[in-house]
């Protein structure tokens, strides 16, 4: 451009100098970084979630082995009456303690309908454990249907919280990638294990119902609801599964409510001529047992549920529930 | 106090109201939960959606009347539903109140010039309004058939009246109109009598699609509440899903993001409902505008005017949102809100002309139809859009939805979503069930998405009447689609392997899924028998894995016995159950078989009810091996499967 000169300025020592040391420490910040974050390797193959630590064992040494079978119609006084029978819920629950009640909440139906734990016996328990002194009582399940349509409408949770308990709902927060120990199903698997390991106590509370895959659902099958994923796919072993959940799950306590019995259509139900008054409230310290005297209820023998059989063999309980039992008084 | 800090006031309120209905839009029984909150009222109060649904089904349901009160308030007052309740003006305004930080005052009033694109809002409104439209006018021209006394005698009257008018010149009938009116008329009547039931003109609202509180509460319902209660767990303990809601909340985005760059983007150039209210407001009896002759020409009236309608000259009356920023800014007293037209003059709008609103029409009249020609709601449905219980009939669905996703928000499983374009173009974002999705399939015990629906899009449907107990024991419950088992895909039908999860959860008493028992070969389960004891046979063969066949699902079989229960079995023998007693036992040498003993699934037709718990539970997580389609719903009964 004729009669115009560019005008360069000169930068001044002091400014290049500041300029050099930032870009210095881009450069040098830069390669630093890359180092760092730098994966040779890239991703391995297959990423293995890790395990958690095996869950707490609830059992009472002293107080193994025992079973006690109470008819009658009121929830509460049978509940009551076979606590006594099995020495008072006092030797169960120390003052302090925090329990936690496993109910079955697997569906978003009405309590008359008995698919689901009976909120009335919820409510005694709850009341009965405050009573002996527990510190804190807290209620959970990981349900079929909706988990919050669930407690809501099968009473059991507006029941609990009015006895004092808490409802710990299935958030993903309280599962942990489990595996039991001599497992072959449960192995990194998504179980809800948080609640039990804020607890001192653990009590089982199942309605007795007819379940046609399985034979019947009772206090075994009852701790299906610690599963989550999609655990439908158990199914495929279904007596295996049980069996597992039953190493899984060492109960202080299992109750098994068959004031009425779901003896066709289940588990699901839906209507009152599924249920049939069967008076009955049975409770103890050997699931086997328990759900061994449970399947009288629903006219089935140990032949029609494999996985009592081999709930025995793997040492957790007796199928002969009349050797363990504390009698039957009827109320 | 000012005028602006009463309307800002107003506008918290309202943004406020507005999630408390949404969050109170949660199923329960706690005092903050759905428990007789009107979280419609705001729905209701919009006026489009009244007229929208008025046009195509000549009814005005339930709450919708509070629309009524908002547009005559309109005739009264002028568009204060913009600029003091619509939550969505508010939100703009808000964004539009943070893009002009730091902007000199004439880059302010620059942004607040009139635009001529402020018409597309009108073309849009009178669109939508057609489309709906046609309802309406088949129930005018049909009346001439039905009751032409009272038709010819309103006519009469509605001619009488307006002659009158214009004689004494209260009012200016243009011709034009007046010609478009006739032949609309002439043409209608010229059709119903020529084709009564020829059915020349449907009706689709498409109101919800625009309108701006079904556009908040879609928004809200289906997006926002989602990512900001997916961590808090305060509305739903499990993390809400909704495929499709990708495209909401985009929209809904960049609506907010264009109103950084202009002002109340939305109300000035897309809002119909803005629209409608701006039709009206050409008569309010109260509007903005100057008195006297002080003004300076300073343009401080513009520097925060919302609606941009240029108060400080000739004002465009019906694009004034009524955020009374000129009178606050006004330094000469000269910007009022009175009875008197603005003494700068006034012009009713962006003129919309003659050609731009028959086009607008037509197109609507045009486009149903068009839209319905694809066959979507006809022969051509779509298996795989299942509506809510209660849904009308397809046709009568579509003239009522408003895709504000209220169902979608109240289902306490989740599993309600916005449709794509499976259900046509129509049909997008009304509601459809999915049922991979949420925490279960569709309770069949509860009925509250048609509960909340402000429309009755979904019909108000009572527990009794979905369940088919009390008086509707005989029609029976309520079916919104029915499952089918794809035994390609089925554990049990077609992997030997035993599952009947749906068999097991299917809510239905007596159950819809059934199972018949057969008993499989293994493969390769045929052995030859070393030496059989009564309850153990020895094999010919080491090859079994430990208990491998001790699952209790598999038995043994031998020439014509029954087959027995494998309790155990190691490399080379099995224990065998007691029961069932076998009359003889197998020599050496002899043949037996492994079976597995499988029960497989069935539907039942007359007693699936569709709620899809099934497919939700289907250990088969792709494609699920039991899947529901909209086949034997109810409310289609020429959907029906089998006879009764």
């Amino acid at each position: 451009m004729p009669g115009k000169t560019p005008h360069i300025a000169q930068p001044s020592r002091r400014a290049f100098l500041r300029r050099l040391t930032c870009s210095l420490m881009g450069a040098l910040g830069t390669g630093a970084l890359g180092l760092a974050f730098w994966d040779r390797r890239g991703p391995s193959p297959a990423v293995v979630a890790p395990t958690s630590e095996p869950l707490p064992d609830f059992r009472l040494p002293e107080k193994a082995g025992r079973l006690a079978i109470v008819h009658g119609d009121d929830r509460g006084q049978t509940l009551a009456a076979a606590l006594h029978a099995l020495g008072g819920l006092g030797d169960f629950i120390r003052p302090g303690d925090r329990v936690l009640l496993k109910v079955n909440a697997a569906f978003a139906t009405p309590p008359i309908l008995g698919a689901t734990t009976h909120p009335d016996l919820v409510a005694h328990m709850i009341r009965l454990c405050l009573e002996a002194g527990a510190a804190r009582v807290d209620v959970t399940d990981n349900p079929i249907n909706d988990p919050t349509s669930c407690f809501e409408l099968t009473g059991i949770g507006p029941a609990a919280r009015r006895a004092g308990a808490r409802v710990v709902l299935p958030t993903e927060d309280r599962f942990e990638s489990y595996s039991l120990a001599g497992g072959r199903l449960i192995t990194r698997w998504p179980v809800l294990t948080r609640p039990l390991r804020e607890v001192d106590k653990l009590i089982g509370l199942a309605p007795v119902k007819d379940h046609h895959r399985s034979g019947a659902s009772l206090t075994m099958k009852n701790w299906y609801g610690l599963l989550g994923g999609r655990r439908n796919i158990f199914h495929q072993q279904i007596h295996t599964i049980i069996t597992e959940l039953a190493m899984l799950a060492r109960p202080t306590l299992v109750i098994l409510d068959g004031t009425t019995s779901m003896m066709t259509n289940g588990p699901t139900g839906g209507s009152l001529d599924d249920l049939k008054d069967t008076r009955t409230m049975i409770v103890g310290t050997d699931a086997v047992a328990v759900d061994s005297a449970g399947a009288q209820l629903l006219g089935r023998s140990v032949e029609d549920l494999p996985y009592l059989r081999m709930a025995a063999e793997a040492g957790l309980g007796a199928v002969d529930y009349r050797s363990v039992s504390q009698g039957a008084p009827s109320l | 106090m000012r005028i602006i800090t009463a309307r800002r006031i107003s506008q918290i309120f309202f943004i406020l109201l507005f999630i408390w209905f949404c969050v109170v839009a949660t199923l329960g029984e706690r005092w903050w939960q759905l428990r007789g909150w009107p979280v419609n009222w705001l729905l209701q109060l919009d006026p489009l959606h009244a007229l929208g649904i008025w046009l195509a089904t000549h009814t005005l349901y339930k709450g919708m009347l509070w629309g009524v009160v908002t547009l005559a308030l309109t005739f009264v007052l002028g568009r204060f539903f913009c600029g003091w309740i619509c939550p969505f003006g508010a939100l703009q305004q808000l964004m539009g109140v943070l893009g002009k930080q730091g902007l000199k005052p004439a880059k302010r009033i620059a942004r607040n010039r009139p635009h001529a694109a402020q018409g597309i809002k009108y073309w849009l409104l009178l669109f939508v309004l057609a489309l709906a439209a046609a309802d309406m006018m088949g129930f005018v021209f049909s009346s001439s058939r039905q009751s032409p006394i009272v038709f010819w005698g309103g006519l009469a009257a509605a001619v009488a009246g307006f002659v009158a008018l214009h004689a004494f010149q209260w009012i200016q009938v243009r011709r034009d109109v007046a010609l478009i009116a006739v032949v609309m008329l002439a043409g209608g009547l010229l059709l119903e009598w020529m084709a009564p039931q020829g059915r020349w003109l449907v009706a689709s609202l498409q109101t919800g699609l625009l309108d701006p509180i079904a556009l908040m509460h879609r928004s809200v319902n289906l997006v926002v509440l989602p990512l900001v209660d997916a961590p808090l767990k305060v509305t739903s303990a499990l993390p809400r899903v909704h495929p499709g809601s990708f495209l909401i909340g985009v929209l809904f985005l960049l609506f907010l993001l264009l109103s950084l760059r202009v002002p109340r983007f939305y109300c000035r150039f897309v809002c119909p409902l803005g629209a409608l209210f701006g039709l009206c407001s050409r008569w309010s009896i109260w509007r903005i505008g100057q008195a006297g002759d002080r003004c300076t020409h300073c343009l401080q009236c513009e520097r925060d005017c919302e609606g941009a309608c240029a108060p400080a000259e000739t004002i465009w009356i019906s694009e004034c949102v009524l955020c009374l920023n000129c009178l606050d800014r006004c330094g000469h007293g000269v910007m009022g809100y009175h009875l008197a037209p603005s003494s700068a003059g006034e012009s009713a709008s962006p003129d919309l002309s003659r050609r731009q609103v028959v086009v607008a029409l037509a197109a609507g009249l045009v486009a149903a139809p068009l839209m319905r020609l694809d066959g979507s709601a006809g022969a051509d449905w779509n298996p795989s859009v299942i509506r809510p219980p209660g849904a009308l009939p397809e046709e009568a669905f579509l003239a009522r939805c408003i895709k504000c996703g209220q169902c979608m928000r109240i289902c306490p499983s989740n599993v309600i979503h916005p449709a794509g374009l499976q259900g046509g173009l129509e049909g997008l974002w009304t509601p459809m069930l999915n049922f991979r999705v949420g925490s279960s399939g569709c309770q069949h015990n509860c009925v509250a998405c048609s509960f909340v629906c402000p429309t009755a899009a979904l019909r108000s449907i009572s527990v009794d009447e979905r369940m088919g107990r009390g008086a509707f024991a005989g029609s029976g419950p309520l079916r919104i689609g029915m499952a089918f088992v794809d035994r390609g895909r089925c554990l049990p039908w077609a992997m030997d392997t035993p599952c009947i999860v749906c068999q097991e959860n299917c809510p239905v008493s007596p159950k819809a899924i059934f199972t018949r028992e057969e008993f499989r070969p293994v493969r390769g389960g045929l052995y030859k028998v070393k030496t059989a004891e009564s309850h153990t046979l020895v094999l010919q063969t080491t090859a079994l894995r430990q208990d491998q066949y001790a699952t209790g699902d598999y038995f043994c079989r031998y020439a014509d016995e029954p087959p027995r229960p494998i309790a155990a079995n190691n490399d080379d023998s099995l224990t065998l159950g007691p029961q069932p007693v076998w009359s003889r036992l197998p020599e050496p040498g002899q043949p037996i078989e492994l079976v597995i003993r499988l029960q497989q699934p069935y539907v039942d037709p007359t007693r699936c009810i569709g709620c899809g718990v099934c497919e939700h539970e289907c250990p088969v997580q792709g494609r699920r091996a039991i899947r529901v389609t909209a086949e034997n719903e109810s409310r289609t009964p020429a959907h029906r499967l089998v006879l009764p």
